[in-house]
């Protein structure tokens, strides 16, 4: 296992990039911590692939390096990086058992039988697949194809580190939720290095303890699953982690520093002046939990309840703008015209051209 | 009215679809709800025409088009994998099924624009697909089969391989996009919060049968059985074995509670209790029942707990709101809140309470 540094790496796949958008990759800068569970978490087309695939030596880098503990491996060939991969699509010798299949990575670099029958047969047990030991593979479904993938990845214990990419997509909701927290509690009995990348916030939060959140080839936050919902510093972060994500609203910031949307006076823990604040694109961020039902503030009209069943997402609308508010199961929802919202305090935040001021 | 009575699907000695019967209304969203494999797919080719039933008969509005070739119905299908006309423009590619319908030029540019400000599309009608994001090419293929204004509009898992907050925003618009259109719509997919978000009617799935229709809010909180309980669960439901003894519940010999006056509804001897993970908690809100377990694994996410925990009969899932961290292998508390519990038979039927 490895601690891994990104020293202001860049990658482009056009010979002579010139303008911003030329760059899949624009200069990332950070280090992951020998043993943690990392997620890089961005819609399609954010830079996340590339990433991986230079940390995992498929690509060479435009620009920066990327240094292994003390090496310096940024031209250094893949399987010399000793990184174990897995895929989105099960990667599976049909012909071959479970254990073989499991068994492969280590005999193929002549590691001693007694450890391989070792390491396969706790890896199986972690994932379930005790009992299909000696099936062949080619008879398996497709999630327990893709579990003998991952299994593969966790076999051996002299890696640097082990990147997922989008390892779960093909696999069904049920399913889906056990493997994720099985490679939780994997991580958690034995601190590999592990980075998995996704577009689903829901994998991100749950699988990593830090988590790199990155749109149009630059990394925007990287935080804890709790920080980032707490605190995006950027409205990109706020809307994309979350579900609903969070509710933005253009907002004024007067002389003595009191935040209105629509003329309505916000509570918020804001001491920014009016003055630097005034010319900037200003929004405040609140999340859908944080707003509530109140005597007064902004008047609104219910439009839509959706019940999601552990929850029901309830949909204002103030003018043209939409404002969503998330109730428990077990919270009535009063019957009044029109209704007021508020949001609790120190919950909401101000932004400017997207950036968090306070 | 999309009826279909007794239809069943058996290809080369293998049963896709037990006999089945369902009724599909113009309001609202139909929502085929199922794993991969549990016929989601086959019910909607039989719906289109697609594939011919081995039994039963399919009627739209009162005429039987069993075995009606798809050609012949007033039918639009959007798949997961998005279909485009990869050398026309957004513009043709909408405009393609009027054209083949032979309608007057002036029809065609009023119904493409019109659909297509609906889709957000307008800016990109000139651009080829391969220039439009995923979700935009998505997009544009809703847009090719709604504007043919068909009165049966099925969608099989149509955002399965988008982005997840593309998926979000697009299931929040769908439904208020088809309203009010006159249209049938089925929407197929694997994920319960999708077939809930949507709202509307809910056909439960699971290896060829429909375990339950009706709407989505009564399947969720009274699903006629343990099958429909857990398809439309995700994280999964606790089911615990128990015994009703007298007017009591136990789990086990130290884990019970009073069932109350209705106690009566429940037969003597083995019972199914099903308790959903936001109905387990590691805190006592007032009116739960405690149970010891060992934390096997906790996870945090933005800003909610999921722990797994397991007692000496089972391994059970907890969801709250909060953060809330144990250390694996730690043994704690949780509460149990039994007013939501759910009742089943050995055979998995719910019994209701009241």
């Amino acid at each position: 296992m490895a601690r891994i540094r990104l020293q202001d790496l860049a990658h482009s796949y056009h010979p002579n990039p010139s303008d911003d958008r030329d760059w899949a990759l624009r200069g990332v800068d950070f280090v992951w911590d020998d043993g943690g569970a990392f997620a890089l978490l961005g819609p399609s087309g954010c830079g996340k692939t590339t990433l991986l695939n230079l940390i995992s030596g498929l690509l060479r880098p435009t620009k920066g390096r990327i240094v292994f503990d003390e090496q310096d491996v940024t031209m250094l060939e893949p399987r010399v990086r000793n990184i174990a991969q897995v895929f989105q699509f099960p990667v599976v010798y049909d012909t071959m058992t479970v254990y073989e299949n499991l068994a492969f990575p280590l005999r193929n670099r002549g590691v001693q039988p007694e450890v391989v029958d070792r390491r396969v047969r706790s890896v199986a047990s972690a994932l379930g697949l005790d009992a299909s030991l000696n099936n062949r593979a080619r008879a398996l479904t497709a999630d327990a194809k893709q579990k003998i993938s991952l299994g593969r990845g966790l076999v051996r214990q002299d890696v640097s580190a082990i990147l997922f990419d989008e390892p779960l997509t093909v696999i069904d909701p049920h399913l889906k939720w056990r493997l994720r927290s099985e490679l939780k509690a994997l991580h958690q009995q034995s601190p590999f290095t592990m980075i998995y990348v996704t577009h689903d916030q829901t994998e991100a939060l749950t699988f990593a303890d830090q988590v790199v959140v990155m749109n149009e080839g630059e990394v925007i936050q990287i935080g804890t699953p709790a920080a980032l919902f707490d605190r995006p510093n950027h409205t990109f972060v706020g809307h994309f982690i979350g579900s609903p994500g969070m509710n933005l609203l253009p907002v004024s910031v007067d002389q003595a520093g009191v935040v209105r949307f629509e003329g309505y006076a916000i509570q918020n823990s804001s001491r920014g002046s009016g003055e630097n604040l005034a010319a900037k694109g200003l929004q405040i961020g609140v999340r859908p939990e944080f707003v509530r039902l109140q005597r007064e503030g902004i008047p609104v009209n219910l439009v839509r309840v959706i019940d999601a069943g552990h929850m029901r997402i309830l949909e204002f609308r103030h003018g043209e703008h939409s404002i969503k508010m998330v109730l428990s199961e077990s919270s009535a929802i009063p019957d009044r015209t029109p209704y007021f919202l508020g949001f609790e305090p120190n919950r909401a935040h101000l932004y400017a051209d997207g950036w968090i001021v306070a | 009215m999309l009826e279909l009575n007794d239809v069943s699907l058996e290809v080369g000695g293998h049963i896709h679809l037990y006999p089945t019967n369902l009724s599909l209304g113009a309001e609202g969203f139909n929502t085929l709800l199922g794993d991969t494999l549990s016929g989601k797919t086959s019910l909607l080719r039989l719906m289109a025409g697609l594939t011919r039933p081995s039994k039963g008969r399919v009627k739209f509005d009162g005429a039987d088009v069993t075995g009606l070739a798809v050609q012949k119905r007033n039918v639009a299908m959007v798949y997961q994998q998005f279909i485009n006309y990869p050398n026309l423009s957004v513009w043709e590619n909408i405009a393609s099924p009027l054209r083949v319908a032979g309608l007057k030029i002036d029809e065609i540019k009023r119904r493409v624009s019109s659909i297509a400000e609906l889709l957000k599309l307008t800016p990109y009608l000139d651009r080829q697909p391969s220039q439009l994001s995923g979700g935009q090419q998505q997009r544009a293929a809703i847009a090719r089969a709604l504007v043919k204004e068909c009165k049966l509009v099925l969608l099989d898992e149509p955002f399965a391989n988008l982005d997840y907050k593309l998926r979000e925003s697009l299931r929040d618009e769908l439904p208020r996009l088809l309203a009010d259109r006159g249209a049938i719509v089925v929407y197929a997919t694997t994920e319960p919060s999708e077939a809930l978000q949507l709202g509307g009617l809910v056909a439960t799935l699971f290896e060829g049968r429909v375990t339950q229709f009706g709407p989505s809010s009564s399947l969720y909180r009274f699903p006629r059985d343990l099958r429909t309980a857990q398809i439309l669960s995700d994280p999964p439901i606790n089911i615990a074995p128990g015994k009703k003894i007298g007017s009591r519940l136990e789990l086990t010999a130290s884990v019970g509670w009073e069932l109350g006056h209705a106690h009566t509804n429940l037969p003597e001897g083995d019972i199914y209790v099903g308790l959903r993970p936001h109905h387990v908690l590691p805190e006592n809100l007032g009116r739960g029942v405690s149970i010891e377990g060992r934390v096997r694994i906790s996870v945090v996410s933005g800003s909610e707990s999921v722990i797994r925990f397991e007692t000496d009969s089972m391994l059970w899932v907890s969801n709250s709101q909060g953060l809330k961290r144990f250390d694996v292998g730690e043994t704690t508390s949780f509460w149990l809140d039994i007013d939501r519990a759910m009742y089943f038979r050995p055979d998995g039927s719910q019994i209701a309470l009241d």
